[in-house]
């Protein structure tokens, strides 16, 4: 679990090095500057010389502003050094992401890969900061003071020992039952949270059920329980304080009195006043210190939740990777589905893709057609190699996909994707995504290609407008044709919308495959639509129905000939239409 | 865009948003904290101040032996000839009894303090809960979900931290800071100016590092948040990131997020760490100081201060400077307490839904052609409706029928959305609503249940006015199936439940078949007892929608809403579903917004929304005859603009 951590301080390895030393520097410094001002009080103000308080005083001012560097720059250099390691993990973490297939990414939420970039980072930085400042500051004060302890007399400091063996055993007794506590806890209050961001995004399902009691009374019961679970959990730790304190006390009366007798009956001789002073001063550091290593060690625990959710992520292996000596050249648009058979999760039963058979010729324009869950985008998704077949091939242009540069093939076979997404960015950066170098009037065309141009003329910034997150200012329909532009400014051999007009009105619709027709002719062009309309053109239509081909011909023939096909034409011609947004043009 | 809100989802748990602001209200906000917790726990507040006195005094008494033991019980011992360490015995047996005084009284209030924190927080966050509950849709619609969220996780967590850590420290401080202060004021006043000279230094110091931290810190916050941002956006988009091989270029941008973040880190740690050793070692400045000076006014004997007294000053300024030094850590937290404490109180402030509603909805059985009221299940419901004084009473049957007149409704005062919509439709009709994104379809669903208010006009369910009903009367009246469904984590079966809490299994599974969703349901791991997580994450989109389906029909209303229900269901599911749809809405009065037409086509009425205005009306026939909007719309053949 630690290569995580030693892997990534790179160049900073050298600040989580230097920290520790500072840090022990200034540990002594804080063992020295009691001993000064012990001499100060017995040498110099119980025996009236100014000087040696002089003398004495320099020394600590100077000692002091020692300690003041030492303790400054540990400090700067823990904060660089565990800085440093989150933004290493953190750049690691998101450049392991990168390679992710699509089934690696389906494997993580969203919003898991945002909170371990983050929050769990972040839990790391600050676990490892404290252990590099405190994990050698706290044991090596006590080592420190326990040495001093003992070079003064080691009859009394063996006390000490005692003391510390006693309190680290009920410390680790106390926290591990604490922390079992909290852990459970803790979930528990995820799930309180999780309730209430359930509420807060379906306010209007409680609203319109006059839920808002039966929601309460269901958050009611989970906030006493979570109350009940923190109170037991916090009555264990507040018991250490109490323990630690009696077992400090206890030393010291335990050293008052045996250091008094010590004394009084050497005469001085085994022991000085003095000397019993500084005792009692190491106690009090001692016993303080092992409770702070206890406290780091809890938090230490708790952050290696999040060490371990960070690693999931940094070793994950993609499952589709380069292969060797790819091929670099896509030759044509052709398509071929040899004996396909795909599903998600390997050893599943049921294939999603069952012996899927086919031939595209380059330039053909390709509908696909069936209900929800029939596997159309699984088809598409194996064109790019986005997933790979569980049995069989699939090849592009002659060639199985799976020995093609992933890059060279994700060019040629550009796909726009069901759920889709535009970026931040003007209108202009958006489309460049498709390619980099195109020029504005590159991107124009591509524009009127996908009837984006029509909307972004009558924006008041046209192609420099500025898209939101999550391309929330423009209409479904808007963004479905700047995603098709996008798409097509790479210019590839094979296109697919996948359901990527659904929200454009049927007329544009039209339009656009117009356009797709008489201005890239060559490129085969695959379609999947739930409107017959919009696949009746093609060249030839595919019908799957869960996972299975069930047709594969001309609309004429199809309609002709298949059940599936028919009843859906039926279904959409009489009463047909729809009424899909208008694309925000009204 | 129209002027529907935007409605921005965050997935919430994640950190503080936005740089952390000053609050120009710290005192106010402080103040109502305090108050808010001690009003809560008056008696046990008393008992923790009482046990924090008696601990410290406690302890003050502990040290004053160690100087005392060597005083008054070794050095006499030390030159009497036969020393008698019965006095000692004694004293220590005294001061073991103080010691553990100390210590049990410290016991007390910290746990004490667990039932303060712990209980504030829960009341706290039940509070919270219930007051967000009763606030009006707009809040959600106008606030960003993340934002919400963020209050009940991180803004109450470092609230945890002030009340069960910071408030208790900060009251051990002062009686500690005042109890010494006092000591030090009689042992002698140049001394004690001379240290709380150093205190002011140390002070100045702390405000320059806390603020120099706090600055970065401010700055962090805002590189998190550009961070999050820019993760958030690019793994929502991870799948179109790869399709167009932009990897090199996503990676690219975020290394440079990435290195602001740390710079901002970094700087803000390094000021918080060195806040420690700054205070420590201007403490041992103090204490040099003092020692000097002391030094030279004992030896010269000035105002009759000795040298006794000042090794006892001494004592007293180490035991001054650390409750200061104490304090200081805990600066920034409190500063960061107070903004979510500023947060938590802004949203207990927001006004909550208004409801002047006299009218209720009530059971009724009719007796001899008139309607009176009953406790039993009737299936049969009235309108109740006081007059004048409340003594007279009139019973109107509900049937579901809503009438607008003449309304008009904006979500902001200046800018109108809709005008003028006039519409009437009698119990049992089905009305359906087209148009384009942003046409007003939504928010003239929005306005029936009242979830907004309209601006001008009148709406009359059942021949009275909405104003007049319950809220929670008028939405129980009212199914509704919206365009984004949403489930809650509970079983298949309570959620069909949520639609009426006290339907049987067996009413579930007739509106679970009513919907055609019982088939799909059977085959769920657990059928009708699957828990559903993550607002129903392992369902498709269709499946949801037919859930959300079942979920009105178990409520069985004589009204219902359909936003776009059907949206996400494909034309063969759909004709499946239509049937059971058909069977739903039969004499029902109907709302139906659907971009399909075969959901619209045999509506009674059929209303073209534009631009927030009724453009065309009428039965689909006529509407086509005319050739208009609706012609356009079902041909595909309008001319863009």
């Amino acid at each position: 679990m630690l290569q995580v951590i030693t892997q990534n301080l790179k160049e900073y390895k050298k600040d989580a090095l230097i920290t520790p030393i500072f840090m022990i520097l200034e540990v002594i410094v804080d063992i020295v500057i009691p001993l000064m001002m012990a001499s100060i009080v017995d040498h110099g103000v119980e025996d009236g010389n100014l000087t040696h308080i002089y003398v004495m005083g320099g020394c600590m001012i100077g000692t002091a502003i020692l300690g003041l560097f030492f303790g400054m720059a540990g400090g700067h250099f823990a904060a660089r050094g565990s800085a440093g390691l989150a933004k290493n993990i953190r750049a690691r973490m998101y450049g392991n992401i990168q390679t992710f297939s699509f089934a690696n990414i389906d494997k993580f939420s969203t919003a898991g890969l945002v909170t371990r970039l983050t929050t769990d980072i972040t839990n790391i930085q600050n676990a490892f900061q404290m252990a590099i400042r405190m994990g050698f500051r706290a044991p090596f004060s006590m080592l420190f003071a326990m040495i001093m302890a003992f070079l003064i007399n080691a009859r009394l400091a063996s006390i000490y020992l005692v003391a510390v063996a006693f309190l680290a055993g009920f410390i680790v007794l106390l926290m591990g039952s604490a922390t079992k506590y909290f852990k459970a806890t803790f979930e528990k209050y995820d799930e309180l949270n999780s309730s209430v961001q359930e509420n807060v995004s379906s306010i209007r399902v409680v609203k319109a059920f006059v839920r808002e009691e039966y929601e309460k009374d269901k958050f009611h019961r989970a906030v006493s329980n979570l109350y009940q679970m923190f109170v037991g959990a916090e009555k264990k730790v507040v018991l250490a304080m109490p323990v630690m304190m009696t077992t400090v006390y206890a030393c010291i009366l335990m050293l008052s009195w045996l250091g008094a007798k010590m004394i009084v009956t050497s005469g001085q001789t085994e022991l000085t006043t003095g000397q019993l002073m500084n005792l009692m001063t190491y106690c009090m550091n001692i016993l303080m210190n092992l409770m702070m290593l206890s406290m780091m060690f809890v938090m230490l625990t708790m952050s290696s939740a999040s060490l371990n959710r960070v690693k999931e992520v940094l070793e994950e292996k993609p499952d589709i990777v380069n292969p060797e000596d790819p091929v670099m050249d896509v030759k044509d648009g052709s398509i071929e589905f040899s004996h396909v058979n795909f599903s998600y999760q390997a050893g599943s039963e049921k294939n999603v893709l069952s012996d899927i058979n086919f031939t595209i010729q380059p330039g053909e324009t390709i509908g696909i057609m069936g209900g929800t869950g029939s596997s159309k985008t699984s088809l598409v998704n194996l064109i790019s190699r986005l997933y790979d077949v569980t049995d069989g091939c699939v090849k592009v242009g002659g060639v199985d996909v799976r020995k093609y540069d992933l890059t060279v093939l994700r060019d040629e076979v550009s796909v726009v994707l069901q759920k889709n997404v535009l970026f931040s960015g003007t209108i202009l950066d958006n489309l460049r995504w498709g390619n980099p170098d195109a020029t504005e009037e590159e991107c124009m065309r591509a524009c009127q290609l996908a009837c984006a141009d029509e909307f972004i003329e009558k924006m008041p910034k046209k192609y420099e407008t500025y898209i939101e997150q999550g391309g929330n200012n423009v209409s479904g329909g808007q963004k479905q044709r700047l995603c098709i532009a996008r798409a097509l400014l790479k210019q590839p051999k094979i296109l697919i919308l996948d359901d990527s007009t659904s929200a454009v009105d049927t007329a544009t619709d039209q339009k656009i495959r117009k356009a797709f027709a008489t201005e890239i002719p060559n490129t085969t062009k695959i379609i999947i639509s739930q409107r017959i309309s919009s696949l009746q053109d093609a060249d030839r239509i595919l019908v799957l129905d869960d996972g299975e081909v069930k047709g594969f011909d001309t609309h004429e023939h199809l309609l002709a000939g298949n059940d599936i096909y028919r009843d859906v034409y039926e279904a959409q011609t009489q009463g047909s239409g729809d009424f899909d947004e208008k694309g925000g043009e009204a | 865009m129209a002027g529907e809100p935007k409605v921005v989802k965050g997935p919430g748990n994640r950190g503080p948003r936005g740089p952390v602001k000053k609050i120009d209200n710290a005192k106010e906000v402080m103040l109502r904290l305090w108050k808010y917790v001690f009003i809560g726990y008056p008696v046990h507040l008393i008992l923790v101040v009482l046990c924090i006195f008696a601990s410290v005094l406690c302890n003050v008494q502990g040290t004053m032996f160690t100087k005392s033991l060597i005083d008054d019980y070794i050095t006499p011992m030390l030159t009497s000839p036969q020393p008698d360490f019965s006095p000692l015995s004694q004293a220590i047996g005294r001061v073991a009894i103080f010691y553990l005084m100390g210590a049990l009284c410290g016991y007390i209030y910290n746990r004490l303090m667990i039932y303060v924190s712990q209980g504030t927080l829960k009341k706290l966050r039940v509070e919270l809960f219930d007051h967000m509950e009763s606030l009006p849709i707009q809040y959600f619609d106008t606030h960003a979900h993340g934002d919400i969220m963020s209050i009940y996780t991180n803004d109450i967590d470092t609230l945890r931290q002030m009340i069960s850590q910071s408030m208790p420290q900060l009251v051990n401080s002062a009686v500690t800071i005042v109890s010494v202060l006092v000591s030090m004021v009689i042992l002698n006043i140049p001394l004690t100016i001379l240290t709380l000279f150093m205190v002011f230094v140390m002070l100045k110091a702390t405000g320059w590092a806390a603020g120099h931290s706090g600055k970065y810190f401010m700055k962090q916050q805002k590189a998190i948040g550009a961070l999050n941002g820019y993760i958030e956006e690019m793994m929502e988009g991870q799948k179109v990131v790869k399709v167009f091989n932009h990897e090199d270029a996503s990676m690219e941008q975020f290394l440079t997020l990435n290195e602001d973040l740390f710079d901002a880190a970094y700087n803000a740690n390094q000021f918080t760490n060195i806040l420690g050793p700054i205070n420590a070692q201007l403490g041992n400045l103090s204490y040099v100081l003092c020692a000097m000076v002391g030094g030279i006014l004992a030896l010269g004997g000035v105002g009759g201060f000795t040298v006794g007294g000042l090794a006892s000053f001494l004592t007293f300024n180490k035991s001054f400077n650390m409750p200061i030094n104490q304090v200081s850590q805990q600066f920034n937290s409190i500063v960061m307490a107070l903004a979510g404490a500023d947060r938590v109180f802004r949203l207990l402030d927001e006004a909550p839904e208004t409801d002047e509603g006299k009218v209720t909805l009530v059971n009724v059985k009719e007796e001899h052609g008139t309607l009176v009221e009953t406790t039993e299940q009737t299936n049969l419901w009235a309108w109740k409706q006081p007059h004048g004084d409340g003594s007279e009473v009139t019973y109107t049957r509900l049937e579901g029928g809503v009438l607008f007149d003449d309304v008009d409704f904006g979500y902001t005062p200046e800018k109108m959305v809709l005008h003028h919509i006039e519409m009437y439709a009698t119990p049992g009709q089905k009305i359906a609503f087209v148009g384009s994104t942003g046409a007003g379809k939504t928010t003239i669903t929005n306005l029936i249940n009242r979830f907004y208010d309209i601006s001008d006009g009148k709406i009359r369910y059942d021949g009275i006015n909405v104003n007049k009903i319950k809220k929670a009367d008028l939405r129980r009246s009212l199914g509704i199936v919206l365009q984004d469904t949403h489930l809650f984590t509970m079983s298949v079966k309570d959620n069909i439940r949520y639609g009426r809490l006290d339907a049987t299994d067996e009413e579930i599974v007739e509106a679970a078949k009513l919907a055609n969703a019982d088939s799909f349901i059977r085959k769920l791991p657990q059928g009708y007892d699957t828990i559903l997580h993550n607002d129903g994450a392992n369902l498709s989109q269709g499946q949801r929608q037919l859930l959300a389906i079942a979920r009105a029909a178990v409520a069985n209303p004589p009204a219902l809403i359909l936003d776009e229900a059907t949206s996400s269901i494909d034309t063969r599911t759909e004709k499946i579903v239509q049937t059971g749809m058909d069977q739903l809405m039969k004499g029902r009065t109907t709302f139906v917004i659907a971009h399909r037409l075969s959901t619209v086509k045999n509506s009674d009425c059929i209303m073209v929304l534009e631009n927030g205005s009724i453009i065309e009306r009428g039965p689909h026939e006529e509407l086509l005859a005319k050739k208009g909007r609706y012609y356009q719309l079902y041909t595909g053949n309008n001319i863009a603009g």
